[in-house]
């Protein structure tokens, strides 16, 4: 139990510094790097919680993904930020403060943290979850069964919602564009990294590989769609990144991403419309397979897994390729 | 209090800190960075309140009898990616902006429309 405490104050400790430095720092660049750090220690925080899932989830989106894309809007922007004006720190400081304090009488009424009879843990839901799912959909995984079967409806809002961002983003920055600047891609693209280049070419299968055991095996040990679909996403950015977006986009152009991306939301929505043809409601993976409901549950999840995946992983490479062929300005 | 609540608080002072980086930072991605620390926190404040002492990740496994709670870990799992793509629509307007102003920082955007609506 100490352990778990001086574990779990560590890590705040290094959240609260993190957070002060991001704010502080003049370099935008230097924001970017610490925003990274702050997710991937948030990310062994949420192992300390025992989600699991999440932390994945989190160490490849945050120390991963959002940072790339961060550094990219700095490539095409500018890096160095303007000084802050007086006028505006001290009001916002003030806020800042007179919120925290709010909040922390607030949270006065709040229940202890992992106190075994907060509401949380005593809901009856609880038992559902984690009891009752056991029979019903034989899942040892119950992030997995509340994400693709309870919550499924929410799930395929989720990922519509995601949908909806990476077409926004398309087409925000697939417009008339300047020409990229050649000589200095060429210059890049000669330059001796060889050893990241080496070692991230190396990385590339087993990536890719771990990201198909993220999905499919999401049943049962932590993963699942969304894990997987950011991992794959995380490997390809990773990639062009070494490599340029001539090379990735070989093997993965954006012509396949803009039709994969909604191949997973109508695979996901599909299952949902087959299951209400076959006489359930909407996502009732029971009617799969009428005779064995718990079998019709397991296809059904990994169907909707796979859609998630799909959609997840185009998505996040496209929103990507979308960014990097806006080309370099200045 | 103290001993029982503190994860609490600094979480909430995380979230603020990120609040305060989007108020008082004119950076277009600087407000970004300041929103992205901001949802992190939240995230963790709602995988807080699904932890229990002694818990297990919850992987139902034989002989383990306690385990956290598995509906924040969905919530918040979903939220990351939804949070990500969102961002990155941020990242794209932000590019827009400084494609048409020549700068990410809000003030000089607004200085130069009044300008130009001075000049018109």
């Amino acid at each position: 139990m100490i352990a778990f405490e001086l574990a779990e104050a560590v890590l705040l400790g290094i959240l609260l510094v993190t957070a002060v430095a991001i704010t502080r720092a003049r370099s935008l660049f230097v924001a970017a790097m610490l925003g990274g750090l702050f997710s991937l220690v948030t990310a062994s925080l949420f192992v300390l919680l025992d989600a699991v899932d999440v932390a994945f989830t989190e160490a490849a989106v945050g120390a991963g993904i959002s940072t790339v894309l961060f550094i990219t809007a700095l490539a095409l922007t500018n890096s160095r930020e303007a000084t802050t004006p007086r006028r505006r720190v001290v009001p916002a400081g003030l806020v800042a403060v007179l919120a925290t304090a709010g909040l922390i009488y607030a949270s006065l009424d709040l229940p202890r943290v992992g106190d075994p009879e907060s509401p949380v843990q005593t809901h009856p839901i609880t038992e559902t979850y984690l009891k009752e799912s056991q029979d019903d959909l034989h899942i040892p995984n119950t992030v997995t069964g509340v994400l693709a079967s309870y919550r499924g409806y929410d799930t395929l809002g989720e990922v519509v919602v995601i949908f909806t961002a990476g077409v926004g983003v398309l087409l925000l920055m697939l417009g008339p564009r300047r020409p990229a600047d050649e000589a200095r891609d060429q210059a890049y693209l000669q330059a001796e990294y060889r050893v990241l280049r080496v070692v991230s070419k190396t990385l590339m299968p087993f990536i890719l590989l771990f990201a198909l055991y993220v999905l499919l095996h999401g049943e049962f040990g932590p993963g699942g769609g969304f894990q997987a679909g950011v991992i794959f996403g995380a490997g390809f950015i990773l990639y062009t990144l070494m490599f340029g977006l001539g090379a990735v986009q070989r093997v993965l152009p954006m012509r396949t991403l803009v039709i994969l991306g909604p191949i997973g939301v109508l695979l996901f929505a599909g299952v949902g419309l087959s299951t209400m043809a076959l006489g359930g409601g909407f996502l009732d993976y029971n009617e799969l397979n009428p005779g064995n409901p718990s079998s019709g549950q397991v296809t059904g999840i990994l169907l909707i897994e796979i859609g998630v995946g799909l959609t997840v992983a185009a998505v996040m490479v496209a929103m990507f390729y979308a960014l990097v062929r806006r080309g370099v300005r200045r | 209090m103290i001993a029982t609540h503190y994860t609490y608080w600094i979480i909430f002072a995380l979230m603020m800190i990120g609040l305060y980086a989007v108020m008082s930072h004119g950076n277009l991605v600087k407000k970004l960075i300041g929103l992205n620390v901001f949802q992190v926190a939240v995230f963790m404040f709602f995988i807080s309140l699904g932890r229990v002492d002694e818990g297990s990740p919850p992987i139902i496994t034989e002989g383990i009898e306690v385990y956290s709670h598995p509906l924040p870990h969905v919530l918040i799992l979903t939220a990351i990616v939804v949070g990500v793509a969102t961002t990155s629509v941020g990242v794209a307007l932000a590019i827009r902006i400084f494609e048409a102003y020549g700068t990410v920082e809000e003030d000089d955007a607004l200085a130069r429309d009044v300008a130009e609506e001075a000049a018109e």
